[in-house]
């Protein structure tokens, strides 16, 4: 276990990131049929998957700019308020400025660009803590969003809101209904825009200088630094990107629920940061993967789902049982790595 | 500039808090040579190399390379891989979490997108015409030290450099990697590659290079053609006096010991030491174990001092039993150990010299008597003067003093705590000559107040002067015991060898 072929056919042992991905899509699907055949009901629709992706495409977006931070060695914790004061600017821009959708989308944008801007700054080039930073980025934009609006609204705007109502049919995919007709499956904007966004990404940390350094940088950015990268611009890069898909994380999640509201996405930092370590980034930095991450969002809310259709719909038993799965995780996860050590 | 010269160095001066690290150095490394850069610890070998490859900034003086008009200035690792300097260092300075193949190429391949399978073949063939036991696509971390060091070098030679840097790269290298090594040195030279080397083995110098520069206490004594200097001059040139102590330090106290036993372990083993072991100290005596790298050395001493999980077997200190299976215990019943590798368990980089010092001392008195300035001042002032540290203040971080130095200090921690059982685990590793005089010289004169040692080296010279008994490890196992007449190198080689008969 744990060893792969190369080229030429010879044995390899696995690298950490793909033994810890390998570990999260195993879970996940072990998971997911483990609930269809237990619980079955709704599990056993396609709607359903697909209600867990329209639910949590803003989650993976942000999840996997955490997981890029992560693995530079990083934390971001400013991703959950900024996201909700990305919707309350955004619909303050559309209902009581005469705003379009075109200038909600690049004022999202702007506002999750400039954060990841300052944060990256202080941090690579004035080497603050990113804890430290970004919980100082996390207040202030709990604080912007009421000074924007201080009260819960809904968008009005016409054709935000046609945009938002927007359902992509697979009509190869979908089910029978009780009346024996048959209802296609469906997939908001927000959930393609997720997927690009993981497929580039995927690439970004694969095939491209930027991503590499990215992994060079948490494994040990002194040897990073003598190997000629230039470990500043990285962790500022790293944060610039956290900030950019905060912002279109954010327009997503505006996307989702429609309305501006300062407790909007309360806790998506931390989501994403469960969602990243059940996706195999591990905390220390330099090992991670954007796939994963993707299926940690799927595994994180897929327990939700199970823990909601069991009947136990209590926020505790949600927070417990999530709290006893990333337990879980760190503990195989930490398993698996030692075992590998100790062999080699 | 010279006409055959790579690179001039002239009146490079640098400093770090207030202490002047290098003042007024220059250095010339010419076309197709190897040059040795020698010098005690803190004599500023490290600096000067850290000025050229852009970690450190200097203060002052000039940089000259072949091809740049006028000085240049470099003031990153990356723009001295651009300018065609490449640098191995005795630390793995690699990502353990990329691949070896990466490690090979990050950060000096052009382009944005990284060709997985370019890199692979390039680092596959590289690898194998080195002769490095390490395939391209595993994860740098699962390879040993040594190979790691090999890959370093690999990239450094696959860069196509001028001017080629290896800071004691051979330290934790055996001797058939060392002789591949400089295969590949004398290989590079002859493509008129400009070599500097810096290690502190003599015999490595003088096996592999054509001129040293000699540096002592951060300044210039001088550059010398390798046939005009014999080895007694540049030790004395090194040291910056006439030395006879080399083959004379024992005397001052034999290291033998009296009959009184002060540790005994009936068959102890570890999670680290395998295989149990049998292993007895007397009062006064100085004994050692040696063995290859890897031979479990360090494993059994670490089992002694409770460092991993002791899983069986019984000890005795002066004839009771006692209890080990935490350095705390350990530390209560009189056991001082200077771990192998001092960066990662010996120092605290960022605490000053005097609360590294005082560290051992104030875990013994528990932390709710705390040690008073006052009084912690005072141990720190004594230990810097006993021992010779050379240090700005006992205020300054320990991170910032040179190898040599930080290993006093630990030595100083220890010591502070008067054990009378002192576990030293190659405290002369990385260390000039001088320093590794006066540990040794330490060492009996411990031995000679009634102090047990055991004493760990990978230079077996120097566990001949030391030591009063050897017990031979290999392959996790004690193979041997070797005192008195056998106390030879043959002997202790062959012993190793498994040759006994």
């Amino acid at each position: 276990m744990g060893k792969v072929l190369n080229r030429k056919g010879r044995l390899v042992p696995m690298s950490d990131t793909n033994l810890l991905l390998t570990i999260t899509i195993v879970v996940f699907f072990a998971m997911y049929l483990a609930a269809m055949l237990f619980i079955g009901r709704g599990f056993l629709k396609i709607q359903t998957l697909f209600n867990i992706l329209n639910e949590n495409a803003a989650l993976i977006i942000l999840s996997c700019g955490m997981s890029i931070v992560m693995i530079t060695g990083g934390i971001d914790i400013s991703v959950g308020k900024l996201t909700a004061l990305i919707c309350m600017s955004a619909a303050v821009n559309l209902d009581y400025h005469n705003g379009s959708v075109l200038t909600a989308i690049l004022l999202s944008l702007a506002i999750g660009i400039a954060f990841g801007v300052v944060q990256g700054y202080l941090v690579a080039y004035l080497n603050i803590q990113p804890f430290i930073v970004t919980l100082a980025g996390m207040f202030f934009a709990k604080g912007m969003t009421t000074i924007v609006n201080s009260t819960q609204f809904n968008v009005q705007n016409e054709a935000f809101l046609a945009l938002k109502n927007t359902r992509v049919y697979i009509p190869f995919l979908g089910s029978v209904n009780k009346l024996g007709k048959f209802v296609p499956a469906y997939v908001e904007i927000g959930v393609i825009v997720a997927i690009v966004t993981v497929i580039l990404l995927f690439i970004l940390l694969r095939w491209t200088r930027l991503g590499r350094s990215f992994y060079a940088v948490g494994g040990n950015s002194q040897s990073a630094n003598m190997l000629g990268i230039n470990v500043r611009r990285t962790r500022f890069a790293a944060h610039l990107l956290c900030g950019l898909l905060a912002g279109i994380g954010g327009f997503v999640y505006f996307l989702h629920v429609g309305s501006g509201a300062p407790s909007h996405a309360t806790g998506a930092e931390m989501n994403a940061i469960a969602s990243s370590i059940i996706g195999g980034t591990m905390l220390t930095g330099g090992v991670g993967n954007i796939v994963g991450t993707f299926f940690g969002v799927l595994s994180l809310s897929t327990i939700k789902n199970i823990v909601t259709l069991l009947g136990l719909d209590d926020a505790w038993w949600t927070n417990i049982t999530v709290a006893v799965m990333i337990c879980i995780f760190l503990v195989v996860q930490s398993i698996v790595l030692l075992r590998k050590r100790s062999r080699s | 500039m010279q006409k055959d010269s790579v690179l001039e160095m002239r009146g490079i001066s640098k400093s770090f808090y207030s202490v002047k690290a290098l003042q007024n150095v220059d250095f010339t490394l010419r076309e197709g040579e190897i040059h040795a850069l020698m010098g005690e610890n803190g004599a500023g070998k490290s600096t000067l190399i850290k000025v050229l490859t852009g970690v450190y900034q200097k203060d002052g003086g000039e940089v000259f390379l072949k091809g740049h008009e006028g000085p240049v200035s470099i003031k990153s690792p990356e723009e001295a891989q651009k300018a065609g300097i490449s640098t191995v260092y005795q630390e793995i300075t690699l990502c353990p979490n990329l691949t070896v193949a990466e490690n090979m190429y990050i950060g000096r391949t052009s382009g944005v997108i990284t060709k997985w399978r370019e890199m692979n073949a390039g680092a596959a063939k590289m690898l194998e015409s080195l002769g490095i036991p390490a395939k391209a696509e595993q994860q740098l971390g699962t390879c040993s030290i040594a190979v790691q060091q090999m890959v370093a070098i690999a990239r450094a030679v696959d860069m196509e450099c001028r001017v080629l840097i290896l800071d004691e790269p051979t330290s934790s290298l055996d001797e058939s990697e060392v002789a591949k090594l400089f295969r590949l040195m004398l290989d590079l030279k002859a493509r008129g590659v400009g070599i500097i080397f810096v290690t502190h083995f003599l015999d490595q110098v003088y096996e592999v290079c054509d001129r040293i520069t000699v540096l002592r206490d951060g300044k210039l004594v001088g550059e010398y053609a390798i046939e005009n200097l014999p080895r007694v001059e540049l030790v004395s040139k090194m040291l910056g006096k006439e030395l006879n102590d080399l083959s004379e330090i024992k005397g001052s106290g034999d290291g033998v010991g009296s009959d009184e036993v002060i540790y005994e372990a009936d068959r102890l083993s570890s999670v680290a030491a395998k295989s149990p072991f049998d292993f007895t100290i007397h009062k006064g005596e100085v004994n050692g174990f040696t063995g290859l790298l890897g031979s479990g050395r360090s494993e059994c001493v670490r089992a002694i001092f409770g460092a991993d999980k002791v899983t069986g077997g019984k000890v005795m200190m002066d004839g009771k039993p006692v209890h080990i299976s935490h350095p705390r215990d350990a530390m209560k019943h009189g056991i001082g150990y200077l771990p192998e590798d001092r960066k990662r368990d010996g120092i605290i980089g960022d605490l000053s010299v005097r609360e590294n010092i005082i560290l051992a001392l104030q875990v013994l008195e528990g932390f709710f008597g705390p040690i008073s300035r006052a009084k912690a001042e005072k141990f720190a002032d004594e230990y810097i003067k006993l021992l010779e540290i050379k240090t700005a203040s006992t205020e300054t971080p320990v991170k910032s003093l040179s190898g040599g130095n930080q290993q006093k200090v630990i030595l100083a921690r220890w010591l502070l705590t008067n054990p009378q059982y002192l576990i030293l685990d190659e405290p002369t590793r990385g260390i000039d000559i001088g320093t590794k005089i006066e540990i040794q010289k330490l060492v009996l004169k411990l031995a000679g107040e009634g102090k047990s040692v055991t004493f760990i080296s990978s230079e077996i010279d120097e566990m001949l002067r030391t030591c009063s008994r050897l017990v031979v490890m290999r392959d996790g196992k004690a193979v041997g015991e070797l005192k008195g007449d056998e106390l030879t190198q043959n002997k202790i080689m062959s012993t190793i060898a498994g040759g006994e008969k």
